[in-house]
């Protein structure tokens, strides 16, 4: 999602400005770009390197370590499928099945028409009411298979 | 006017608690009634959510679980105490549920704005602050010691030693920092506090921070949790103005500054040297330990690193004195746990009790059995690196010590509850996959030995090899558990192999005598 309307180059370079100086700053600066961009454009690794004195393999070792961070655009919204014990137990491992054909995309892909990239996640904190799914900042309790289809035709 | 309550906590908003809102707001207008309507934690009853609340006087009433479609129906029945309404529940403080738990750190919660300074100080919130800034750093750390806290991210390492270290280490610059990674699936009881009690928190680590000489802290939080990112912004903001953060806190001439970093989705994170990395804006690599993070944790200063609840628990141990919170719990393990009640069952939710109860107890009596109405086969204890309890280990007492020696662990509190529809293979396969997955890739045993272990037990199930590999996969386990530098390899092969010791028929696919499915 490109949220705001600024060019990428504007957005990266005002974020380095406002975190170069901030102890440990690069996971809030990645945080800034990604929430601006949708994705950390490979390009501006080496304006965040220089920027936050850094080497661009490290940089770029930090990107690749958070399963958050991008560094290709994703669809306008992401969906979460909670993958972890407490949504098994109520039948999260239907619901991912269904989710996938339903979306026709697996993990970590973008559907084709842009609106949506599925990700995996490990526990959303809704564990009493699960199975959970997370689309953009928004939990959904109890998702069925059905409920699923409730919801994508809702947005 | 008649005030009601609608919880704006994740879970409660997941079963839809903003519409249930903002549908009171349009029938009472639709009505010409006079409604305040006030957005509160929750109480930690998952199963009841969303939970309506109508103030009466000192008392609150309670309807739940209430969805839109139920308002209309309600305003029309008429919202008052004496309501015969199927959703009515009576008073709230009499629902069983609730009242038989003894809630010392969640007493607030789902009681109060969180927001409200003047609603968290009329329940007892800031008297620890008030009582620690009338000590001295030494006395403080006492007094934790002396109430037996121990952390609740999982080690439960005691808490009062861990300060100790951190104020006999001498620095110009020491750190106080709030593990809020929560990752361990099935629980959410940090995320519950966060959003319900925000205050709490920052007490703790404020009173922390007098204790043990820190001026800096940072709130680590995974961005899993959105809302708990908001609360706790406006309530460090709140906080800020009204002098209990920032620089001469109530005019004390001691600062504490605090932060809010999020993380980046990495299990691993929640490790404590994982988290300092990322603090420090690194790849999530765990450290060697020795040095401890209290002597040389984040930028190399001295650092306290403590559970959410751990530091909540602390504005408790302050204000109402060591002896008080001492004074609950069982063996080693004193004052009071977070039970987390998830996954297959009926009445899930936030459970706080003295340690020293069953397991059994706990998904019987409150949890009451599988939301599915079968019967219960196994329970996972303490997150995703937690065994797996068959029925035999359901009386075990919820105490440290007491899970330790049936090859369990009590961990953060997560309690998830699987009917007979588990298949303990795919549960095993998962917690090597999860593994692999969250891995830091630091050492091998852990990196390497959890892609193994998943395509092992994928022979397994297919009958492959069965006896050689399933001798395979107990070395693996062995290597993983004395070869992993964390608990993150190291503690892997735990539901592993309580899997295979308890339900060994589910790893006999296909021989003929296990359960086929
Ligand atoms: C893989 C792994 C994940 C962990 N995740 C968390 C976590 O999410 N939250 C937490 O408080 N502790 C977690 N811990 C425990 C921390 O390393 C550390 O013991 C704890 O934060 C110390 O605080 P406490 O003494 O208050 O429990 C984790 C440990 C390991 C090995
Ligand atoms: S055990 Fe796993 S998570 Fe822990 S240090 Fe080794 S590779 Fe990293
Ligand atoms: S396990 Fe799915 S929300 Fe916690």
């Amino acid at each position: 999602m490109h949220s705001s309307g600024e060019a990428p180059a504007v957005i990266v370079s005002s974020a380095v400005r406002k975190f170069a100086d901030t102890p440990g700053g690069l996971l809030p600066l990645l945080h800034e770009i990604q929430a601006g961009l949708g994705f950390i454009p490979s390009d501006s690794v080496v304006t965040i390197a220089s920027g936050m004195g850094l080497s661009r393999a490290e940089v770029h070792g930090v990107i690749s370590f958070y399963h958050d961070f991008r560094d290709k655009p994703g669809g306008q919204k992401t969906i979460h499928v909670c993958r972890a014990e407490a949504c098994q137990a109520v039948g999260s491992r239907q619901l991912e099945a269904h989710v996938k054909t339903r979306l026709g995309v697996d993990y970590g892909e973008t559907t084709v028409d842009g609106r949506f990239t599925l990700e995996p996640v490990y526990c959303l904190g809704n564990c009493a009411c699960g199975p959970s799914v997370r689309i953009a900042d928004d939990v959904f309790a109890r998702v069925d298979a059905d409920r699923f289809d409730e919801l994508l035709g809702d947005i | 006017m008649v005030k009601i309550y609608i919880p704006a906590d994740t879970t409660a908003c997941a079963l839809g608690a903003d519409k249930v809102a903002a549908e009171v707001a349009l029938q009472a207008q639709k009505r010409g009634l006079d409604v305040e309507l006030k957005r509160n934690g929750s109480r930690g009853a998952f199963w009841l959510e969303p939970l309506l609340e109508i103030e009466s006087g000192e008392d609150r009433f309670a309807f739940g679980p209430v969805y839109p479609g139920d308002v209309a129906g309600l305003l029309d029945a008429g919202l008052h105490e004496s309501s015969e309404h199927p959703l009515f529940l009576g008073r709230v403080t009499d629902i069983e549920w609730l009242s038989r738990q003894d809630r010392l750190t969640f007493s607030r919660a789902g009681v109060i704005d969180p927001l409200s300074l003047d609603e968290y100080r009329r329940e007892g919130g800031y008297e620890g602050l008030d009582k620690a800034l009338a000590m001295t750093a030494g006395e403080i750390v006492e007094a934790v010691t002396d109430s037996g806290l121990r952390g609740r991210g999982g080690a439960a390492f005691p808490t009062g030693i861990k300060w100790r270290t951190v104020l006999n280490t001498p620095s110009d610059q020491k750190y106080v920092t709030a593990n809020a990674d929560e990752g361990d699936s099935g629980t959410f009881a940090d995320r519950l506090l966060m959003e319900a009690d925000p205050f709490q928190l920052i007490e703790g680590m404020t009173i922390c921070a007098l204790a043990v000489d820190a001026t800096q802290g940072y709130i680590y939080l995974r961005s899993e949790y959105p809302k708990a990112l908001q609360v706790l912004n406006q309530a460090i903001a709140i906080a800020e103005a009204a002098n209990l953060l920032g620089s001469d806190i109530c005019g004390s001439g001691r600062d504490f500054h605090l932060q809010i970093r999020v993380g980046a989705g990495a299990y691993i994170c929640g490790e404590e040297t994982s988290m300092l990395e990322s603090l420090e804006g690194k790849r999530g690599l765990v450290r060697f330990k020795p040095p401890l993070p209290a002597i040389e944790g984040l930028f190399g200063e001295p650092t306290v690193v403590n559970n959410v609840l751990t530091l909540a628990a602390v504005s408790t141990v302050l204000a109402k004195g060591a002896a008080y919170y001492q004074d609950y719990g069982s063996g080693r393990s004193r004052g009071t746990l977070s039970v987390q009640l998830s996954g297959n069952i009926r009445r899930g939710g936030l459970v706080e009790i003295p340690f020293g109860a069953s397991l059994r107890e706990l998904v019987e009596d409150f949890g009451g059995g599988t939301a599915s109405g079968r019967p219960v086969r196994a329970i996972q204890v303490g997150g995703p690196l937690g065994a797996y309890l068959p029925e035999s280990q359901w009386d075990t007492p919820l105490d440290y010590e007491a899970f330790t020696d049936v090859g369990a662990m009590l961990g953060h509190g997560g309690v998830v509850v699987f009917d007979d529809n588990v298949d303990m293979l795919e549960q095993a396969r998962f917690a090597m996959e999860f593994c692999a997955v969250e891995s830091c890739g630091k050492c091998t045993p852990c990196r390497i030995g959890s892609v193994r272990g998943v395509e092992l037990i994928d022979k397994i199930g297919k009958n492959d090899g069965r006896s050689a590999n399933l001798e395979l996969l107990e070395a693996l386990c062995e290597t993983m558990d004395v070869g992993s530098l964390c608990a993150m390899g190291g503690l892997t092969p735990m539901p592993v192999r309580s899997a295979l010791k308890h339900f060994p028929g589910d790893f006999e696919r296909g021989t003929g005598n296990g359960i086929e499915r």
